[in-house]
């Protein structure tokens, strides 16, 4: 058997490293054989130090320059292209940082991506999703190096510590010279972000108004800490803004708790929703197709029943958890 | 300045995708096709920045087969200029895609290529970023704001918790997210306009570009399909059962 080399991008700060990287890892560790990690960063020791600290990992390769700094695109692709000749399998996170990056990596080595993968068949063997997970395919490569891109909720993290990988310091590549960063912002944060959220609470066309929609969903989503989302639908009337928007053209989204609050369950919407652990469907009416992935359903006028709920779950926190 | 559009005909997005019962795809035939979703938003951010005065000509360009014709009429009416289908009935991965599309940027000499972020049939996320490293133009993916001037755009992108900006040189490859813009609806004398306008149609040989695809799919099956739960009569019943059972809350 041919032995696996994978080089997995770290995804960081310069200080820490991002909890998708673990998930990458352990996409590497399925494949098998050695797990080799760059940091490419700019006053990087710590995010390299991080890195090196992660089970299963041997090595950590480390560049370092200030046009390595802010992640851009032609800048870090050039130093995993710099190194990718050692390597069997070449892995990012699917994130918005490893997206940017590894398509790149695969188009210079005349090389097809495998995107987004959730599982690992075999070493040249993945599965991923088509048409915003309403299909799974199973693709194999026949190229001699695999580029990857990893879905962090088809993989367990590996372990952030317990590791103790060699760091190498590998020289850094030339500054691309035809881009910079200008502002970072991050979103505001007054609730958790939609893609990130453990709970979500999403309104549609049935809540009738934007006004309706704070008065009725803003109190459930404080009362939960959860994010809001919306329906298509709802983003259409103007309701929301688009970035609320969950579905196949807005965010998709996976919380363990999903509340679809006056949502009749269009292909659109569902396509971004369904794979969330348990969804809650709150409509007065009872053929919605919404009902058809509900794990709970409440039938009945959600200007009463959430109000309700929101009563409810307060007294429950007055009596202290159960 | 000139600007290409990279557009994709995909099942549309209201349309339930069924897989093959053989396993061997999703099934196409007779399904209602439309522009990629975020494709549209290049068009119409393209027509925009011609509108503005910015850029002088946009070329809206598909590779695939002959029924591609019909989305690039779509995007004339948008208010493209002139469409190039490659046309071909090989399935296209995003690699081969990138090529073909370096080939007509040596030939057309945009300052700026546009296209969605990602189609949303094979949800690759690809072709933007392959085509700026084989072009080595520079790259802006995940695009929520575009202002060009000076032979720079500055660049406003969706990432992970916030947005970040940056300011790349021309030429550029930029892909665009859904907030980017609203995309108009076509007016009728737009869409009859749309038909006289000039729609170039080659192949990838004439390109020098082989399209054979790299990733075979061995199988494509449903996901499991999640059931359906069960109806509660009040809210206590559901809290109860989001404590008890679902152990969420």
């Amino acid at each position: 058997m041919t032995s696996f080399v994978s080089l997995v991008l770290a995804e960081h700060d310069n200080h820490t490293i991002r909890p998708a990287t673990l998930n990458t890892v352990a996409a590497a560790a399925e494949i098998g054989g050695e797990i080799h990690v760059l940091v490419a960063g700019n006053d990087a020791r710590d995010a390299a130090h991080a890195g090196a600290a992660i089970a299963g990992v041997s090595r950590v390769l480390w560049a370092d320059a200030v046009h390595l700094g802010d992640g851009l695109a032609e800048n870090v692709a050039a130093q995993l292209l710099a190194l990718a000749h050692d390597y069997s399998h070449i892995l990012a996170p699917a994130t918005a940082y490893g997206k940017n990056i590894a398509p790149r990596v695969a188009a210079e080595l005349d090389v097809a991506q495998i995107s987004d993968i959730i599982a690992v068949a075999s070493a040249d063997t993945f599965e991923r999703p088509i048409y915003a997970g309403n299909a799974i395919a199973t693709v194999q490569s026949f190229d001699t190096v695999k580029v990857i891109t990893v879905r962090s909720t088809g993989f367990e993290p590996a372990a952030a510590s317990g590791g103790h990988a060699e760091i190498q310091i590998v020289p850094a590549v030339a500054d691309a010279g035809v881009s910079q960063l200008v502002s970072r912002e991050a979103t505001k944060l007054e609730r958790p972000e939609l893609t990130a959220a453990n709970i979500i609470v999403s309104g549609g066309r049935g809540l009738g108004s934007g006004d309706n929609y704070m008065q009725v969903l803003a109190p459930l989503a404080d009362t939960l800490g959860a994010a809001l989302g919306a329906s298509r639908a709802a983003v259409d009337a103007g309701y929301v803004p688009n970035d609320y928007q969950v579905g196949q053209t807005g965010k998709i989204v996976a919380p363990q708790l999903y509340f679809a609050v006056g949502i009749s369950g269009a292909i659109q919407h569902l396509a971004g929703m369904k794979d969330s652990k348990i969804i809650v469907a709150i409509n007065k009416d009872e053929e919605a197709p919404i009902f058809s992935v509900a794990d709970y359903g409440i039938v009945g006028d959600l200007f009463t029943v959430v109000p309700q709920l929101v009563h409810e779950l307060g007294l429950g926190d007055n009596h202290g958890t159960a | 300045m000139k600007i290409l559009v990279a557009i994709k005909r995909v099942i549309d997005s209201n349309i339930p995708v069924r897989v093959k019962s053989d396993g061997s795809g999703v099934d196409t035939a007779n399904v209602k096709m439309s522009i990629n979703p975020f494709d549209e938003i290049a068009v119409e951010e393209a027509v925009r920045l011609k509108e503005a005065g910015v850029a002088t000509e946009v070329v809206v360009i598909s590779a695939g087969s002959v029924a591609s014709q019909e989305t690039l009429r779509g995007a004339l009416a948008i208010g493209a200029d002139r469409a190039i289908l490659v046309e071909t009935d090989e399935v296209l991965q995003p690699l081969a895609v990138a090529k073909l599309l370096k080939a007509l940027v040596d030939r057309e000499q945009p300052q700026l290529v546009m296209l969605g972020k990602q189609a949303i049939d094979d949800d690759c996320n690809q072709t933007g970023q392959m085509l700026a490293a084989l072009t080595r133009f520079s790259q802006a993916t995940f695009a929520s704001k575009v202002v060009v001037a000076d032979g720079t755009a500055t660049v406003t992108r969706e990432v992970d918790g916030g947005l970040e900006t940056l300011s790349i040189k021309l030429p550029a490859v930029i892909t665009t997210d859904l907030r980017l813009n609203e995309p108009r609806y076509v007016t009728l004398p737009n869409i009859m306009k749309a038909k006289k306008k000039p729609l170039e149609t080659i192949r990838p040989a004439d390109l020098g570009v082989d399209v054979t695809p790299r990733l075979k799919t061995l199988k494509c099956v449903a996901p499991t399909v999640r059931g359906a739960g069960i109806k509660l009569p009040d809210v206590k019943a559901l809290i109860d059962k989001l404590k008890t059972e679902a152990k969420v809350l």
